[in-house]
């Protein structure tokens, strides 16, 4: 405390606090949620940035489609086995610092879905911040859920939050070029058998012939 | 609901064809009128009839009560196939819902078909719809449609092992879902 | 679309065809695809070659499992199949399993029926509307159309407890009557929605870049649409006077009176203008379902099957042995199979339900109305510009939910 007071009267044009607090408090303020419409979920998701709810409020409304402009995804409803790995795709192309909230019980645990079609559970494929019960949540219920999850943001260290550089569908083409026909397919082909080992074709086709 | 033909509405007379079933309807004597062999077995039941069709001859008798003058089932409302479970013979379903827009009447026609052989001749040179009808039967069920243009996955991942709506596939797959 | 203003020549579209075709992937996470659909599309510069529809990244399982549900605990199910309308789903399931019951229903429980189902269809429109707007650029509308739903769901949780997912509708009747005050709270909203819809016309239909966006876009003959099977607005918009509430009449419909609005355009302007005209339509039957609410039971004389109420379990042992029966075991329904089909917001929502005999059933299939309208999706978009794919997309109103079941 010493040290700031001295600061404080000596240059009282100056303010002193943690790095930690500032770059917190930016970052809370204005979380940027990708938009992730999955099901019912994602109307309730609409819903809140509606005239009633007016998820504005808290800094929150600002949806963008492209996860590279995105802070926060909001995965608002069911994720089919189909889906998993391309959400997983855009979690990976959210530029670190990135939170999640898992929206409704589907994303949560699968809610009534316990079949063969859904992920039980988003946390399976990506970290998961804040969950929200409900079915679907009330928008009340994202608010709420937007306002814990900038209560966590208050908590964490800019130590925490490295962007490390994961290897990306991106990187397989070169600056400049357009994405062709063949090039943007066979990523999606390859980036879906790399990330889904129970469809090996060999097992695949073993189980086919058997 | 009229869900049947109206009866005065039947080019073919009724009374000159000799039907099997006990109350032959309209459209019934129409189709075995134009070819005996189409008519397999006719059900009545809650307001509903169903002609169970040979599979062989699907296409021929669609393509008949399309245009067949006092039907004109214009409009495929929906295709859906039935798993009767593993042990009955023959095992699969396929139910051709048709609705004439002009008539506002509706039919089903089914098709049964085996285990072992489970191939049935496509509709979609008939109605264009029938093309993902057709594919989701193909994607949930196994069943083969015979001439559909792109006959492939639909639903379910094109490496997806397994049809998951027969009765022998586990409600929650074979193994649960990991990335790694 | 012809234009009026001259073109000097060196500004003049290309419309030769460029010796490169591209391909792009839209979707499946794009805010204009109405959730996760993926559109594959071959570009030509900036026309479109070939649209092929990608669907299944919503795939949840649905139909199977049906057969793993009592029959009572299939309408959760339904409520997220469409869950745009969720009402509409109740009742098509609801409504084929009595047909295999053979059950009546009470006159209140069908005036409900038809009132929240028309309520639900509006709830349903505004966010088409909303959101069909705000992918061609009109952002506006959408605050205004959900402040309109917004009542409306207030209404239908007031009934049933559930804003999107209510389930109010079941085998044999309700879930409960409706609340005291439900009317007046209607009321309110009848009185205030038709200047809702003026609002609606004020913002959109007189906006030139509207339609500009719209008009000729899109396009699918009545021939054609017939033969995609095409329903409910999207046919109507072709200008085919179909409506499964006029054509197979269920929970009385025939007793009311509506119009069924069709177009002639067979473009994204016309379906517009068809379902902007259902929303008075639909206002229509709600005020005279309104009138003629009067008091009576809400769930048929069927012991075995409608759980009884709470009272009469307190009071009487046969009643909590239905109810414990009922709940325990599920009740039986005859074997056989059928396909009912009713007018949801989207078109022809159709229920096959096939039973064994037992409490669970053997097979249930829905009918997606979204499903079959996508299907034609590539003869539409081909030959448009690749933004109008977005305007027919939004004009065909799909819920993913429903196609991918």
């Amino acid at each position: 405390m010493g040290l700031e007071n001295i600061i404080a009267e000596a240059l009282p044009e100056v303010l002193t606090t943690r790095l930690d607090s500032l770059i917190n408090w930016a970052r809370k303020s204005s979380l940027w949620p990708a938009t992730f419409g999955l099901a019912c979920c994602a109307i309730e998701m609409m819903n809140a940035t509606s005239a009633r709810n007016d998820l504005a409020r808290f800094g929150s409304e600002v949806f963008r489609a492209s996860p590279r402009q995105a802070d926060v995804m909001i995965v608002s409803g069911r994720v089919s086995r189909k889906m998993a790995p391309v959400l997983r795709r855009i979690y990976d192309q959210m530029p670190e610092p990135k939170w999640v909230i898992s929206m409704g019980a589907c994303a949560t645990s699968g809610g009534v879905f316990d079949n063969y079609a859904i992920v039980q559970g988003v946390d399976k494929i990506v970290p998961v911040d804040v969950y929200i019960p409900g079915c679907p949540p009330r928008p009340e219920m994202l608010i709420h859920a937007v306002m814990m999850l900038q209560d966590k943001v208050m908590k964490e260290s800019v130590r925490d939050r490295k962007d490390v550089n994961v290897e990306e569908a991106r990187e397989a083409v070169p600056p400049g070029t357009l994405p062709g026909s063949g090039i943007s397919a066979t990523n999606e082909a390859a980036a879906q058998q790399q990330s889904r080992p129970y469809t090996i074709a060999s097992r695949h086709e073993r189980r086919r012939s058997s | 609901m009229s869900k049947e033909p109206e009866s005065q509405q039947g080019p073919e007379q009724a009374a000159t064809t000799e039907s099997s079933t006990p109350t032959p309807s309209p459209l019934v004597a129409a189709l075995q009128h134009e070819n005996a062999v189409w008519v397999a077995d006719v059900i009545e039941a809650f307001g509903e009839l169903t002609v169970i069709v040979p599979r062989e001859h699907i296409v021929n008798a669609c393509r008949f009560l399309k245009t067949a003058t006092g039907w004109e089932f214009n409009m495929l409302a929906d295709i859906c196939g039935v798993d009767r479970g593993p042990e009955e013979e023959p095992r699969f379903e396929v139910n051709y819902h048709l609705f004439s827009t002009t008539r506002h009447h509706r039919v089903r026609l089914k098709v049964v078909l085996n285990e072992t052989d489970a191939h049935v001749e496509s509709v979609t040179g008939v109605w264009r719809t029938a093309n993902w009808h057709e594919r989701e039967t193909f994607d949930m069920f196994g069943v083969i449609f015979d001439g559909h243009p792109d006959l492939r996955r639909i639903l379910l991942p094109d490496d997806w092992e397994g049809h998951a709506l027969r009765k022998d596939f586990p409600l929650r797959g074979y193994e649960p879902y990991s990335l790694t | 679309m012809s234009s009026t203003v001259n073109i000097p020549p060196q500004f003049e579209v290309i419309d030769r065809p460029l010796d490169t075709q591209m391909t792009i992937s839209f979707g499946p996470q794009h805010p204009s695809t109405h959730g996760v659909l993926r559109l594959e599309m071959v570009l030509d510069g900036e026309m479109i070659v070939r649209a092929t529809p990608d669907i299944g990244y919503l795939h949840t399982g649905m139909e199977k499992l049906f057969e793993y549900k009592k029959w009572q605990q299939g309408i959760v199910i339904t409520d997220r199949m469409d869950y745009l309308n969720p009402l509409g789903n109740n009742l098509c399931y609801v409504m084929a399993v009595e047909k295999l019951l053979g059950i009546e229903i009470p006159e209140r429980a069908q005036t409900i029926r038809v009132l929240m189902c028309e309520l639900q269809r509006i709830a349903s429109h505004m966010v088409w509307l909303g959101t069909h707007a705000l992918d061609i650029g009109a952002m506006t509308v959408f605050f205004y159309c959900f402040r309109e739903r917004e009542k409306i769901l207030n209404l239908i949780e007031a009934a049933s407890g559930g804003r999107m997912t209510p389930s109010y509708f079941r085998i044999g009747g309700l879930m409960m009557d409706l609340p005291a005050g439900f009317e007046r709270r209607l009321k309110q909203f009848i009185a205030g929605f038709p200047g809702s819809v003026k609002e609606f016309h004020t913002l959109l239909s007189g906006n030139t870049i509207f339609q500009k966006r719209t008009q000729g876009v899109g396009y699918i003959s009545a021939e054609d649409a017939i033969d995609w099977g095409l329903t409910g607005p999207v046919l109507r918009g072709s200008g085919i006077e179909i409506d499964v509430r006029r054509t197979n009449p269920y929970s009385s419909y025939e007793t009311y009176d509506f119009d069924i609005p069709t177009e002639q355009g067979c473009d994204v302007w016309a379906r517009y203008m068809v379902r902007m005209r259902e929303l008075n339509e639909s206002l229509k039957i709600v005020e005279q379902a309104l009138a003629r609410l009067r008091p009576g039971p809400i769930k048929a004389d069927a012991p075995k099957v409608v759980l009884p109420d709470r009272e009469a379990m307190k009071t009487h042992m046969d009643a909590l042995i239905h109810h414990f029966l009922i709940v325990a075991e599920g009740f039986d329904v005859p074997a056989g199979e059928i396909y009912h089909p009713i007018e949801g917001s989207k078109g022809e929502l159709g229920c096959y339900v096939k039973s064994d005999g037992g409490p669970k059933p053997a097979r249930v299939h829905f009918r997606g109305p979204s499903f079959i309208n996508l299907s034609a999706l590539p003869q539409m978009a081909e030959g448009e510009m690749v933004a109008d794919v977005v305007a027919i997309i939004g004009s065909l109103d799909i819920v993913l939910g429903e196609i991918d079941r």
